[in-house]
């Protein structure tokens, strides 16, 4: 019997297998940010553990609350910091360096396809678009990842989704990752790995893919997963130039990862993206979605472009094409947080962070901010945030708001609108 | 190991999530005892908000995918300062479950129906859960009634509660 990308995966890392179908799997890249990790480094420090499995493969930025808001964030920032330094970590990203831990770790090149990675952050899955097992865990899990530089999972179950058919103009990733969750619903992938296929796949972008890889989690899965492919190679190129004679040998070498044709899934679901429309969603749960012209007239007071899922270059663009020559509507705040300095200065030189400026949005630095409600944005009760991140978890973006999901061409016709409404009626 | 006896708190709706268990305003703070106020903070069931009712409770059950949404594990670090260390659901989110196994807390999955029958059962009223790790069983009481069900814990899960949890149980088996 053939195997699934994720069950290769396991099976070249896993180093025992204490019951039934739990494997422990050494792992590649270990992730940390300030907000799980410190609590683990005092765990370490009080058991007279302070060290690390591998310098090397562990990655640390603080992003979610950048520059610190306060003490307790600056002592989140400060533990981390010194625990970087006392264990020789070289790869810490801090102010003025830092982004959004999803967006930076892949465009430094950190994540590559059959590694395996976890971080104490459930968007973990996002780095699965590059071919990986990448799954996000708790800070107990963190812990064990940092000091042996293993984690338990059950052996991987597989939902595959052939996403088929030709995407409408305005038809964004996140409008297909939307309509998915919304087809399976919240648990639909539980402890599941969410294997993304087909032709609609095959032709995006990377980031494209980390925006459908990003939201696994929000249907339950441990990870999503996309087959590394040539697009995946130009990506990652710069940093692999030195290890493969050519692209094409590191492209057969990487699609060896790919499932066997005669894999077995627990599941295999069609998604056909012909008809689909924008999307966004309408309540507390990201499988609570609805066409974007069923709740079109929702009156916003806040816009927000950025996060994990949708604050990347694409991401922008997008945006600024709608945005351009435009003003925001006047109760409406603007803001867009570049997900990464790298695509700050991007967006900068292609004149983007100016359509923003002009249109009226607030630029902020690279960080989480407003997307977990802690810093940068939080709304006030009663308010509503037209937002491309992945939660609207009540209270989310702060207590009593309202945040809709969408895309960042529908957030960004929504910011000019005054109201969620459809990019298409700013088309030029 | 841990204590997991006690009075239940009744949480009757599907996917709660972890915001709602713990706020992520309260992710700042930097040790597990901070967190108790906090505990249910944003849930609302049926307009109520049930953090009021946590006080002497030890036991939460209640529906499909429980802790949903954010890895943090301040969610099972919140229900355990509060001296809750089981839940008993139809189901959890898989970070969750892991993350309340990996403190040495019970997190026991049940059947829809039985779940149903505890909820009819004893909803509304002064309920306490008694359980027998050893012999796999909880005991329900309320009310004059009693119900026994018998629950599985699989082995890897069972000497994670047994070791205290995940750290002490890797440290002592990997290198
Ligand atoms: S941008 Fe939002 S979802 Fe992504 S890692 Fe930060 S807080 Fe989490």
């Amino acid at each position: 019997m053939g195997k699934t990308i994720a069950e290769k995966i396991f099976d070249s890392h896993s180093v025992d297998n204490p019951s039934g179908d739990i494997h422990v799997i050494s792992l590649d890249a270990v992730f940390c940010h300030e907000i799980t990790t410190p609590i683990a480094i005092n765990d370490l420090v009080s058991r007279g553990k302070d060290r690390v499995f591998d310098p090397e493969k562990i990655k640390v930025v603080i992003d979610h609350v950048t520059p610190a808001k306060d003490s307790k964030t600056a002592m989140q920032g400060k533990i981390l910091r010194d625990w970087a330094v006392r264990n020789n970590i070289k790869d810490f990203f801090d102010v003025g360096r830092n982004g959004v831990c999803h967006a930076i770790f892949p465009e430094k090149g950190f994540v590559r396809p059959g590694y395996t990675v976890i971080m104490g952050d459930s968007h973990t899955c996002t780095h699965g678009a590059f071919g990986a097992f990448a799954a996000g865990v708790g800070t107990t899990d963190l812990e064990v990842g940092i000091l042996k530089g293993v984690c338990a999972f059950h052996y991987p179950e597989t939902m595959k989704i052939n996403i088929t058919g030709n995407l409408k103009e305005g038809v964004f990733a996140k409008d297909v990752i939307l309509g998915i969750i919304g087809k399976i619903g919240v648990n639909g992938a539980t402890g599941k790995v969410i294997e993304y296929v087909g032709p609609v796949v095959d032709t995006m972008s990377m980031e494209a893919r980390m925006t459908l890889c990003n939201m696994a989690i929000e249907a339950g899965a441990t990870s999503g997963i996309c087959y590394p492919d040539i697009t995946t190679v130009e990506y990652l190129w710069k940093f692999i130039k030195d290890d493969y004679v050519s692209k094409e040998s590191a492209l057969i070498e990487f699609q060896k990862l790919i499932s066997d044709t005669d894999a077995e899934y627990e599941d295999v679901i069609e998604f056909d993206v012909d008809t689909l429309e924008p999307c966004v969603t309408y309540g507390y749960k990201p499988d609570e979605v609805k066409p974007v012209k069923n709740m079109d007239g929702t009156r916003v007071d806040q816009v927000y472009i950025g996060s994990c899922t949708n604050g990347r270059i694409e991401d922008l663009r997008v945006a600024a094409n709608v945005l351009k020559g435009k003003k925001i509507k006047e109760h409406v705040r603007g803001i867009v947080s570049p997900a990464t300095p790298g695509v700050y200065s991007q967006a900068m030189e292609e004149g983007i962070i100016k359509i923003f400026m002009d249109a009226g949005f607030c630029v902020t630095n690279p960080t989480c901010g407003a997307c977990l409600g802690m810093s940068n944005g939080v709304l006030a009760d009663g308010e509503v945030c037209a937002s491309t991140t992945n939660r609207n978890f009540n209270g989310r973006m702060g207590k009593g708001g309202m945040v809709h999901l969408m895309s960042p061409a529908t957030a960004a016709a929504s910011a000019v609108a005054g109201y969620i409404t459809n990019s298409g009626m700013f088309k030029k | 190991m841990k204590n997991f006896s006690g009075n239940v708190l009744f949480l009757d709706r599907s996917d709660i999530n972890t915001d709602e268990i713990i706020p992520a305003k309260y992710l700042t703070e930097n040790t597990k005892g901070a967190l108790k106020p906090y505990l249910l903070e944003d849930l609302k069931l049926d307009d109520r908000n049930p953090s009021g009712d946590i006080q002497g409770k030890g036991v939460v059950i209640t529906r499909a995918n429980f802790g949903c949404g954010s890895s943090r594990e301040h969610a099972p670090w919140a229900l355990e300062v509060n001296g809750i260390n089981l839940v008993i659901a139809e189901s959890f989110a898989r970070i969750f479950r892991q993350n309340m196994y990996n403190c040495g807390l019970l997190a026991v999955e049940l059947p829809a129906e039985k779940i149903d029958q505890l909820f009819s059962t004893f909803a509304g009223k002064n309920t306490f859960v008694e359980t027998d790790f050893g012999k796999n069983l909880f005991i329900i009481k309320g009310d004059g009634q009693e119900i026994k069900i018998s629950f599985t814990v699989s082995d890897f899960d069972r000497s994670l509660v047994e070791a205290g949890g995940w750290v002490d149980y890797a440290d002592r088996k990997y290198q």
